[in-house]
């Protein structure tokens, strides 16, 4: 049963990036590598924020609001100084890594005895049956309130254009638009998305640590792909949906291979195989067949 | 009125492959003109469109629409006033998205994209009445994906989509060219229908002599980025195929081909 609530609990603090990664890799068709530095400023800004004694769930917005600026950099590179896509996300990425430094103060700072969105009075006012579950009741709403603000979003006009920004550039163009302050704004979105999973995933584990958003990206793009070309053909289930079921079915396939025998120092590799499984199974040629008819 | 006052532009600037496209180039088009532009392969004509459009940029020269110049405004506040149609099909519309999505995409061009509903349900019934225009049945296929229509179902698309809001030119890059005989006829019988009602002046280029004879009430021939011919009004009614026919082999084999 723990390793059932265990892999819920981390699938959805993922789930939040990878609403992200939805964002950037599925309709920016934006291979963004700066979220490997965003996921742990997220930890890093809410790490030094409840330090100072500001509220845990204000942390979480702030957090957002950090990993959107990182994201506007990374975008502001790319569309301003016309920096290949890849290559300004690992420039934004790299420098990222002294930024949280900087924020957080070092590399380790532990949040244990401190007051967080897991850690406080709300648990114990829960009826008994349901203690054991309130981190994943927590995770829930904040998941589901993600995902409904996302799904909102790309109803909006604004988030048509994002989605036409991904389909077909010249399209927006044609519509009197700036394509690269639509693609900015994406990737402020997507990496304050990020930034939030890494708040999160902050508070929960109870310390923040510089390198916790190694391999991140690999693991949320292995989660969006997972969910959207299993969910694909369910014509009711929402994309934004899938790629949550996506993020829990991976980790569940993580957990499955450490408790085969596999040591949790391997974790990068098996990460690393399975996404690589992943991109062959669901073979990357069918995907997107362009703009060319 | 749209004016290109002595254009210059080069491919390749100081390099030894440097190639002048338009050397003084000049051309004016009067409000409500509908010019067709033919030639060979690599005469200009869809430079002269991108140059219009902002899609490339100017070495010398100016361009004005109504007086005020555009030379350096950046392409994307062009299109407010400008409506493209491509000769891929795909250029023109968003794949992933429903014929809804796309229809109220277009709608809201010139306003702000903010976060508003992007389908207005009260436009439902318009973009139907709209798309039932062009005879294809898209009327009762609103939530379907665009990326499943054919090549020429999204060539009618582009077209209505491209010319939804008041806009002033229409730019018509060889949009039927990618099209069987039979739908390109189609297209351009709409093209016609839109250019009269709304009062498009249009710039079309195409391949198509037929069309360039039968529609429109100006003609210009390029070659080497110079008008070898330049017929409007009265004179571009008299014009009849075999005469563009001959005029486009004496080109051809003073180049030598």
């Amino acid at each position: 049963m723990s390793i059932v609530i265990g892999i819920l609990e981390e699938g959805l603090i993922y789930a939040v990036m990878a609403l992200g990664l939805y964002i950037t890799y599925k309709i920016l068709d934006f291979p963004d590598l700066s979220v490997d530095g965003t996921f742990p400023m997220g930890a890093a800004v809410t790490a030094a924020l409840i330090l100072k004694g500001i509220h845990p769930a204000l942390t979480l917005v702030l957090a957002f609001l950090a990993g959107a600026a990182a994201g506007c950099a990374t975008g502001l590179i790319h569309v301003k100084l016309k920096v290949r896509d890849l290559l300004s996300g690992i420039i934004v990425m790299t420098a990222l890594y002294s930024v949280n430094l900087r924020i957080a103060g070092r590399a380790n700072v532990p949040l244990f005895s401190k007051e967080s969105i897991f850690n406080n009075a709300l648990p114990a006012k829960l009826p008994d049956g349901l203690a054991p579950y309130s981190a994943i009741l927590i995770l829930l709403v904040i998941v589901a309130f993600c995902k409904i603000c996302l799904d909102l979003f790309l109803k909006t006009r604004a988030g048509y254009l994002l989605r036409a920004a991904g389909d077909n550039e010249v399209l927006v163009t044609s519509l009197a638009k700036d394509k690269g302050a639509v693609k900015i704004l994406g990737l402020a979105l997507a990496n304050g998305f990020v930034a939030l999973a890494g708040a999160i995933y902050g508070q929960k584990t109870g310390y923040f640590e510089i390198s916790s958003g190694t391999g991140v990206m690999v693991m949320g793009l292995a989660s969006v792909i997972i969910g959207t070309k299993l969910f694909q053909r369910i014509s009711f289930v929402k994309a934004t949906t899938a790629v949550i079921f996506g993020t829990i079915i991976y980790k569940a396939c993580i957990a499955a291979a450490i408790s085969l025998g596999m040591a949790p120092s391997d974790l990068k590799l098996i990460t690393a195989a399975l996404f690589l499984v992943i991109l062959v199974v669901t073979s990357r040629k069918e995907r997107r067949v362009k703009i060319h008819a | 009125m749209l004016e290109l006052n002595h254009i210059h532009k080069y491919y390749n600037a100081g390099t030894v492959n440097e190639m002048c496209l338009f050397e003084d180039f000049s051309l004016s088009i009067e409000d409500g003109q509908f010019v067709s532009v033919v030639g060979s392969n690599g005469s200009g004509k869809t430079s002269l469109l991108n140059i219009i459009c902002g899609s490339i940029s100017v070495d010398a020269g100016s361009i004005q629409i109504g007086g005020k110049d555009i030379t350096h405004m950046p392409e994307f506040k062009r299109q407010q006033r400008i409506g493209r149609v491509y000769q891929n099909p795909a250029m023109g519309t968003c794949p992933s998205m429903t014929i809804l999505e796309n229809m109220s995409l277009a709608d809201n061009k010139g306003k702000p994209f903010n976060l508003r509903p992007g389908t207005n349900r009260k436009q439902v019934d318009f973009y139907r009445e709209q798309l039932s225009r062009l005879g294809l049945g898209l009327e009762d296929k609103m939530d379907v994906k665009v990326g499943v229509l054919s090549g020429g179902q999204r060539q009618a698309m582009a077209l209505l989509m491209s010319t939804m809001t008041p806009i002033e030119f229409l730019i018509l890059d060889e949009h039927t060219a990618a099209l069987d005989p039979k739908t390109a006829e189609i297209i351009m019988e709409l093209t016609d229908q839109v250019v009269r009602e709304k009062h498009l002046t249009t710039i079309m280029v195409t391949h198509n002599l037929r069309y360039a004879v039968e529609y429109g009430n100006r003609l210009l021939m390029m070659h080497q980025g110079k008008a070898v011919m330049d017929q409007a009004g009265e004179e571009k009614g008299a014009v009849k195929v075999e005469e563009i026919l001959e005029k486009f082999n004496e080109i051809s084999v003073e180049c030598g081909n």
